[in-house]
C-alpha cells in the first residue's frame, strides 16, 4: 500500500529572493532526487504540494510553476512560521521532502478559447503564476491574458523581473499596483479591487482568477460582479492551515468542503453557496 | 449463525488462536481497553471505556515515520492480527462510520493495516450507561454494525452471534472451543428489549442534517457557546473524531514524525500563519464540530459522525449534553 505521509526527497537546484525583509519571499526551485520520479512527476496549474523539511514540519505551498517546465517544481515562500523560517535558512543543494500533487487545480482544458484574467495580491500570485505561464506556453490555446497583480509596495511585489518581461510583449497584457504611492512608481496606486475596477475588463468570453488575501478575494469578486461577471466566470484559489494535505486531518474545511482535496481552487458559483468560514 | 461460548473456555480463546488480544480493563475508577494475556483481565460488567477503542486503529500519538538526517525509514507494515473483545456495538460502529474517510481517495496506510487485521467481538448492552442515546441514531445495545461477532453476556456463558465471513470463519475454524446453541436467542431478546427501553435519552435526527443547512447564522450558536470552556474533551474521547495534527520531534540528528489527536475546539487548529483566524471564536468553532458531526459528514459520506454513546455529555466538565444541544437546534 502506498504512504501518502512520506514524502519524496528532492533537492534545491534554484533560490531566487523575490522579496526581501520581514514578510521575506522566496522561490525554491526543488528537483526529486530520484530521477525518474523527477521527470515523471506531472500535475495541473493550481495544484498544491506538501513541502517537507525534517525535524521542522511540512507545509502546503501551490506549485508555483507550470507543468509546462519539466524536471523541477518550484514553491514560492513567504516567512512566516516555524517551518518556513527554516526553509528560507536554506541554500542550493541542501535537501526537502515534497509529496503531491494535491488538490483540484485550476480547470485549464475547460478555459481553452477563454480569455483568462488573473487578479493576485500579495504572494497570492503564486498559483496563478503557474497559470500565467501554462497559457503563456500554450499561447494558441486560450484568449487574451490580462495579468493584474499588486502588493502593499514595490518591496511586497513578487515575480517582479518576469512581470516586468511580461509587460514587454504583446500577447500579455500587464497591470501592477501598489497600495500607497512612492518615488519613481509610474504604474497604479491603490488596492487591487480598485485597480480591476478602472480597467474594467470585459467579461465575455473571459475566466477571472483570483488569489490573495481573504479580505481582497471578497472585494475583487464583488468588483468582478459589477463588471458583469458571472459566478460561474469566477474562480478563486484558497488558503486553509493544513495538516496531512490528503483530507483527513480536518482543519481545512469551509462547511463539508476540504479545500485540499475539494479545493484550493473552487468556483464562485460553488463557493457562493457554502456556508462556512473562509 | 448463532453458537455458545461458554465462560471457562474464554482463556482458550484468548491464548490459542493466535491474537494479540484487546480488550475492557478496569484502571483505578476507569476502563480502558488493554492488551490482555487471560480472561479474568477483561472487566465484562463495564459500560463504556473513558478513552474510546478507536485509539487501537488511530492511536493517540502514532509514528508515520523516522528519520536520521535526511533519510527516511519507513515503518515496516504491521502484521500482527489482533482481536478486540468486548467492545461496545457504539464503538464498532464508529469504525463503519470512519472507514471510508480513511480509505477514500488518499489510503490510510496505518488506519487500514490495523482495521484488516483487526477480528472486532462486540459485546451486548445489558444496562446501557446514562448517556447513552445510541437508539436515536438507529443503532442500539445489540447493534452489529462494524463488528464481526457479538457477544451476549448470559451469566455462566456467550451467545454468540456471527455478524461477517470473518466473524463466521473464526467460528468454523475454532468450532472445538464452542457449542451449538439452544434458547438462548430467546433470552437474548429479552435481554436487548430490557436494554433498549432502558435508553432514556432520545433525541430526533430525522432531517436535522437537511435542518442544521438553514441554521449556520442563527444566534443559538453564540448562546450554547456562552458554557463551552473549549477543553476538547468531548473532541479527544468521541469515537467518531478523527481531526489529527502532524509533528516532527527531534533528538539531535534523529527524529521521527507523528501525528498526534488534534481538536477542532482547539483555537491553534485553523490559525493561519499570517495571523488570519477562519474560526476565531468559541461559537465558530462549536458549530463546527456540531455541523461536521451531523451536516458536513452526512454530506460527504451519508452517515451522520455520532454514534449516540454519550461520552461528550458524560465528561463535558460543564455537563453540556450534545442530546440538548440536538434537540434544541431540531427544535428551532
Amino acid at each position: 500500500m502506498e504512504n501518502p505521509y512520506v514524502p519524496n526527497m528532492a533537492t534545491i537546484i534554484g533560490l531566487k529572493e523575490e522579496v526581501k525583509g520581514e514578510r521575506a519571499i522566496k522561490t525554491f526551485r526543488v528537483r526529486f532526487n530520484d530521477a525518474e520520479l523527477a521527470d515523471s512527476f506531472d500535475y495541473i496549474p493550481g495544484q498544491c504540494g506538501m513541502v517537507t523539511l525534517l525535524g521542522k514540519g511540512e507545509c502546503f505551498f501551490a506549485i508555483s510553476c507550470s507543468p509546462t517546465k519539466k524536471g523541477y517544481l518550484e514553491f514560492s515562500i513567504m516567512r512566516l512560521g516555524k517551518v518556513t523560517r527554516a526553509l528560507h535558512e536554506l541554500e542550493v543543494d541542501e535537501t526537502v521532502g515534497v509529496r503531491g500533487p494535491y488538490g483540484n487545480g485550476f480547470p485549464v482544458d475547460e478555459w481553452k478559447g477563454k480569455n483568462i484574467l488573473c487578479i493576485g495580491g500579495g504572494i497570492g500570485q503564486a498559483p496563478l503564476r503557474s497559470l500565467i505561464q501554462y497559457v503563456m506556453d500554450n499561447r494558441k490555446d486560450y484568449g487574451k491574458l490580462d495579468v493584474i497583480y499588486g502588493a502593499r509596495s514595490t518591496a511586497d511585489l513578487c515575480f517582479m523581473g518576469e512581470l516586468e518581461e511580461m509587460e514587454k510583449r504583446d500577447d500579455v497584457d500587464v497591470h501592477l499596483s501598489i497600495d500607497n504611492e512612492e518615488e519613481g512608481w509610474t504604474r497604479f496606486v491603490g488596492f487591487v479591487p480598485t485597480n480591476l475596477t478602472r480597467i474594467a475588463p470585459s467579461p465575455e468570453n473571459t475566466i477571472a482568477i483570483t488569489c490573495g488575501p481573504p479580505i481582497m478575494i471578497k472585494f475583487v469578486i464583488q468588483a468582478l460582479e459589477k463588471l458583469g461577471f458571472t459566478p460561474d466566470q469566477i474562480f478563486t484559489t484558497l488558503e486553509m492551515r493544513m495538516k496531512c494535505g490528503i483530507g483527513k486531518c480536518g482543519r481545512c474545511n469551509i462547511g463539508n468542503v476540504y479545500v485540499c482535496k475539494d479545493g484550493p481552487v473552487f468556483s464562485w458559483d460553488v463557493l457562493k453557496d457554502v456556508k462556512g468560514e473562509m | 449463525m448463532d453458537a455458545v461460548l461458554k465462560k471457562d473456555r474464554l482463556d482458550e480463546l484468548i491464548t490459542k488462536l493466535g491474537y494479540e488480544v484487546i480488550a475492557p480493563v478496569r484502571k483505578g475508577t476507569t476502563v480502558s481497553f488493554e492488551t490482555v494475556s487471560k480472561a479474568s483481565d477483561i472487566a465484562w460488567d463495564y459500560a463504556n471505556s473513558v478513552v474510546p477503542p478507536k485509539k487501537i486503529f488511530f492511536p493517540q500519538t502514532e509514528e508515520l515515520f523516522a528519520f536520521d538526517g535526511k533519510t527516511i525509514a519507513e515503518r515496516t507494515p504491521e502484521t500482527i492480527k489482533r482481536m478486540v473483545l468486548g467492545i461496545r456495538p457504539c464503538d464498532a460502529r464508529s469504525f463503519a462510520i470512519l472507514d471510508p474517510l480513511f480509505t477514500k481517495d488518499f489510503k490510510d496506510p496505518y488506519y487500514i493495516r490495523r482495521r484488516e487485521n483487526t477480528v472486532l467481538v462486540g459485546l451486548a448492552c445489558a444496562i446501557p450507561g446514562r448517556n447513552c442515546f445510541c437508539t436515536s441514531l438507529g443503532a442500539g445495545p445489540f447493534d452489529t454494525t462494524g463488528l464481526d461477532l457479538l457477544l451476549v453476556d448470559m451469566g455462566d456463558r456467550f451467545l454468540v452471534r456471527s455478524v461477517t465471513e470473518k466473524g463466521k470463519t473464526l467460528l468454523t475454524e475454532n468450532e472445538e472451543l464452542f457449542e451449538e446453541a439452544t434458547d438462548e436467542a430467546g433470552t437474548a431478546d429479552e435481554i436487548r428489549e430490557r436494554a433498549e427501553s432502558a435508553i432514556k435519552r432520545t433525541v430526533d435526527v430525522s432531517g436535522l442534517p437537511e435542518k442544521l443547512k438553514t441554521l449556520f447564522d442563527h444566534p443559538v450558536w453564540e448562546d450554547m457557546a456562552q458554557t463551552c470552556l473549549g477543553c476538547y474533551n468531548c473532541t479527544y474521547l468521541c469515537p467518531t473524531c478523527h481531526c489529527f495534527d502532524i509533528q516532527d520531534e527531534v533528538r539531535g540528528r534523529k527524529g521521527r514524525r507523528i501525528r498526534v489527536w488534534d481538536s477542532c475546539s482547539n483555537p491553534e487548529y485553523t490559525l493561519h500563519g499570517s495571523g488570519y483566524n477562519p474560526r476565531p471564536g468559541r461559537k465558530n468553532r462549536m458549530r463546527n464540530r456540531i455541523l461536521h458531526k451531523y451536516q458536513y459528514y452526512p454530506d460527504n459520506f451519508g452517515v451522520i459522525a455520532c454514534v449516540g454513546c454519550g461520552r461528550c455529555a458524560s465528561n463535558c466538565p460543564v455537563g453540556l449534553s450534545i442530546v440538548e444541544e440536538l434537540s434544541t437546534l431540531g427544535g428551532i
